[in-house]
């Protein structure tokens, strides 16, 4: 595997970015997600991952980085997700804080 | 095995057909009534020289977001042709009004769909023929 | 305007039941997320970057003010108070949660209004010249056939599924301002020899990653067959369009691929057969939709009043020389209230603002708005002795932005802010243009000029007609921007030319200002437009600009 990665969806009921933790949750800050170093474990995540339907739609692994707090983002598209439009201080830039 | 379902619902008694490959057609030229499977690719128009002797057309959805079954349903219709229309293949509760305004007589699932859209989710668009802009604008009422 | 009858009405709460039921079918696992996503897109709801988002139709770009008040209404009951007006004349909410949308399209068919069609693999909301009705120019107001096209459209059952998006616009004017020939249909209102009116039929024109100007298909449809012909041509691109590869669906490759002439004869075959199946009522129902599209009673009054008014103040008369448009009715104006402050997000617009612009079209405007496809929207029936009282409550509401067809009137998408297919943010580029031409006080003497931004080249953002078009890209993880020139989206429609490479995001917006001080230099007077001189000169000088060094390695 080139980067590691982190699992990432959006949820079905309210439709924000979410990510896969170790414990099988799901959360609504990246620090928080399971970085997973290995292709062979990505895939039985992504397996778990897609086995929940009713929670996360779109699921799909995106690169990431490990960082002080936890995994974070290493494409630009990424890190409006994790963070919400440039134009207003709406979504997670407000909600997290 | 397959569910088929029309306005009752999910029927067992739904008229039976043996259906068979269309180039069967050809062969069987005097046969009074054949009933023939056409692919979502096919050409309703090819048909148009045979359309006295076909009892039944059944039209596959290999995809239920694949719409020309639609069309090929509504062009045979509009070809003259009386016979049945089945749609057989992922077709989804949703699409049942669809069906039936295009000409289709039922539509045959597989069980599997049919236990994930049971039987009052189609029964919830047997009122095809309510709320049909189309027929409105078409002919007088 | 139209208003719905019992059916129309009927229609759209029985499709809030049934989207309804489908949100529970969805969550209790009947609807996989496979089988719900065409049906939620059917119903106009996308899921985007951040949230879903709903897209509401504004059928043909016409709102009643009671209804732009209940659009405000929706945006602070179910989002974050405020609504952004689309190229497509609908209008989007960027936060709804999944539980609320049914609530939304109810509170939608309380002021006959749905999101139904406007998106998805079907026929989309029926877009129409903004200024219809209102326009000078116009042979016919072209809203009546919009809303039989609406009806016809809504609910077909052959054409849920296309292989494709499929969109069709109509203009009632000999003046393009409805992008016709940007479309999958586009209809011209013309007169035959015999003068009755009817439609010269254009299709397979497009956006998108292969642009194609549309082709004309029929040069004269009488009026009364229009929906035969529509449902023809549509039917034929059903079976006919390719649906092994999602990048050639669109009617405009089958137009390519299969040629013009291929088409016409199978649609003239089809319509021969559905002409046979309508036998008039469509054309009784078109003369009572006419009705409701009736002129209003127009007004006669005193405008020394507003002469005296731009004489003695310099900001309106500057916001009457932008942003009105000639009315077909004496003493009357169409009024375009610009969406596109400087430095604010193009085409959004507050619940205040939205509740302020209702208020004006109650007050002054003889109840009417539109959306045009710029992002703006307009009071088309204004008279001129009213409109220093509408200019003040605009500015008080601080919408009377005069820049309408100027350098920051900049249509762009919601690209990397929202969309999930973006691949590069359009919103802050806009944004940092139209300030930087703010600050140098450029913007009148630079004249009319149609920037337009696209976040990937899906095109929402219309670039490729645009004067000047940037589309966003994706280059190895970096946003980058790449320049076309030339473009424009009116009669004379014109696919714009890729100058060359592509600039970063700290390049862009210098080089938009290199470019535009260049045609200043370039010109030939200050009546020859942006658009004009690039004609007149070809890519070369412009792209001297653009790309200073390479013309200096050139001439070394
Ligand atoms: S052009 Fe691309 S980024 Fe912009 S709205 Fe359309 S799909 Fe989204």
């Amino acid at each position: 595997m080139k980067s590691p990665q982190v699992i990432t969806a959006n949820a079905l009921l309210e439709g924000d970015a979410i990510w896969l933790t170790e414990d099988d949750r799901w959360t609504r800050d990246m620090a928080e997600a399971e970085l997973i170093e290995h292709e062979a474990h990505g895939a039985i995540r992504m397996l778990f991952a897609q086995s929940q339907p009713s929670v996360a739609v779109g699921v799909y692994l995106a690169d990431a980085k490990p960082g002080a707090n936890g995994p974070e983002p290493t494409h630009f598209r990424e890190t409006f997700r994790t963070r919400g439009p440039s134009n207003y201080a709406h979504g997670k830039q407000v909600e997290l804080s | 095995m397959s569910q088929i379902i029309n306005d009752l619902g999910f029927v067992t008694d739904a008229q039976a057909f043996t259906f068979v490959e269309p180039d069967h057609l050809a062969a069987n030229a005097d046969a009074a009534s054949v009933a023939i499977d056409l692919p979502s690719d096919a050409s309703a128009d090819d048909l148009a020289q045979n359309l006295s002797q076909l009892s039944a057309v059944r039209i596959d959805f290999p995809s239920f977001a694949d719409g020309r079954g639609f069309t090929i349903a509504k062009r045979l219709r509009e070809l003259g042709f009386t016979g049945h229309i089945r749609a057989r293949g992922h077709v989804i509760a949703d699409q049942y009004a669809m069906a039936r305004r295009s000409g289709f007589d039922d539509v045959e699932i597989s069980d599997d769909l049919a236990a994930r859209q049971p039987q009052d989710q189609w029964l919830a668009r047997a009122n095809w023929q309510a709320h049909d802009y189309q027929s409105r604008l078409k002919r007088r009422a | 305007m139209y208003s719905y009858n019992d059916f129309d009405e009927a229609f759209v709460r029985e499709r809030v039941a049934q989207f309804s039921a489908q949100v529970e079918r969805r969550i209790d696992g009947s609807l996989t997320e496979d089988e719900f996503k065409p049906l939620r897109l059917m119903n106009g709801l996308y899921l985007q970057l951040h949230a879903y988002m709903l897209r509401v139709a504004v059928p043909y770009g016409t709102l009643s003010a009671p209804q732009m008040r209940q659009l405000a209404y929706i945006a602070d009951t179910w989002d974050k108070g405020y609504g952004h007006f689309t190229t497509r004349q609908n209008i989007q909410y960027n936060w709804p949660e999944l539980k609320d949308v049914p609530a939304m399209l109810s509170a939608l068919a309380d002021v006959g209004m749905h999101a139904i069609q406007t998106s998805g693999n079907t026929i989309r909301n029926v877009t129409a010249d903004q200024f219809a009705g209102a326009a000078a120019d116009e042979i016919e107001d072209p809203r009546p056939v919009a809303e039989l096209l609406r009806q016809w459209s809504t609910d077909h059952p052959e054409f849920q599924f296309l292989p494709r998006k499929f969109k069709i616009a109509v203009t009632g004017s000999s003046t393009d301002r409805a992008v016709t020939k940007a479309h999958d249909i586009g209809l011209r209102m013309v007169r035959n020899d015999a003068g009755e009116p009817g439609f010269e039929v254009i299709i397979g024109g497009g956006l998108g990653r292969t642009p194609m100007v549309g082709k004309i298909v029929r040069d004269f449809l009488p009026k009364a067959d229009l929906l035969p012909y529509c449902e023809a041509i549509v039917s034929v691109y059903n079976v006919l369009g390719r649906r092994d590869n999602k990048y050639k669906a669109r009617i405009k490759i089958t137009v390519h691929e299969n040629g013009l002439d291929v088409m016409r004869d199978k649609i003239e075959a089809a319509f021969a057969e559905k002409k046979a199946q309508f036998d008039g009522v469509d054309q009784e129902m078109l003369a009572e939709i006419e009705q409701h599209f009736a002129a209003p009673a127009f007004k006669t009054a005193d405008t020394s009043g507003y002469e005296a008014a731009r004489l003695a103040n310099p900001a309106f008369r500057s916001w009457t020389d932008t942003n009105l448009a000639a009315h077909r009715a004496d003493g009357y104006s169409i009024v375009s209230i610009s969406i596109k402050k400087h430095g604010a997000t193009p085409g959004d617009a507050t619940s205040d603002q939205m509740g302020v612009m209702a208020d004006l079209a109650e007050k002054y405007g003889h109840g009417e708005l539109r959306i045009s496809h710029e992002q703006n929207v307009i009071l088309p029936h204004v008279h001129q002795s009213d409109l220093h009282a509408v200019y003040s409550a605009l500015r008080a509401a601080d919408l009377a932005t005069a820049n309408i067809g100027l350098i920051s009137d900049i249509i762009a998408c919601p690209g990397m802010d929202y969309c999930a297919l973006a691949t590069a943010r359009s919103i802050p580029v806009a944004q940092e243009i139209a300030e930087r031409f703010d600050e140098l006080k450029l913007e009148h003497e630079v004249g009319p000029l149609k920037i337009k931004i696209s976040g990937c080249i899906n095109a929402c953002g219309h670039h490729h007609v645009g004067h000047i078009g940037i589309l966003g890209l994706d280059r190895a993880g970096v946003e980058s921007y790449q320049i076309t020139l030339g473009g424009s989206g009116m009669e004379d429609a014109t696919i714009g030319e890729r100058a060359g490479r592509g600039f970063s995001a700290d390049e862009i917006v210098p080089a938009i200002e290199r470019l535009v001080l260049g045609y200043l230099d370039l010109r030939h007077d200050a009546d020859e437009t942006f658009l004009e001189a690039y004609r007149r000169l070809g890519a070369a000088p412009f792209k001297a600009v653009l790309y200073p060094s390479d013309a200096k390695a050139d001439a070394a």
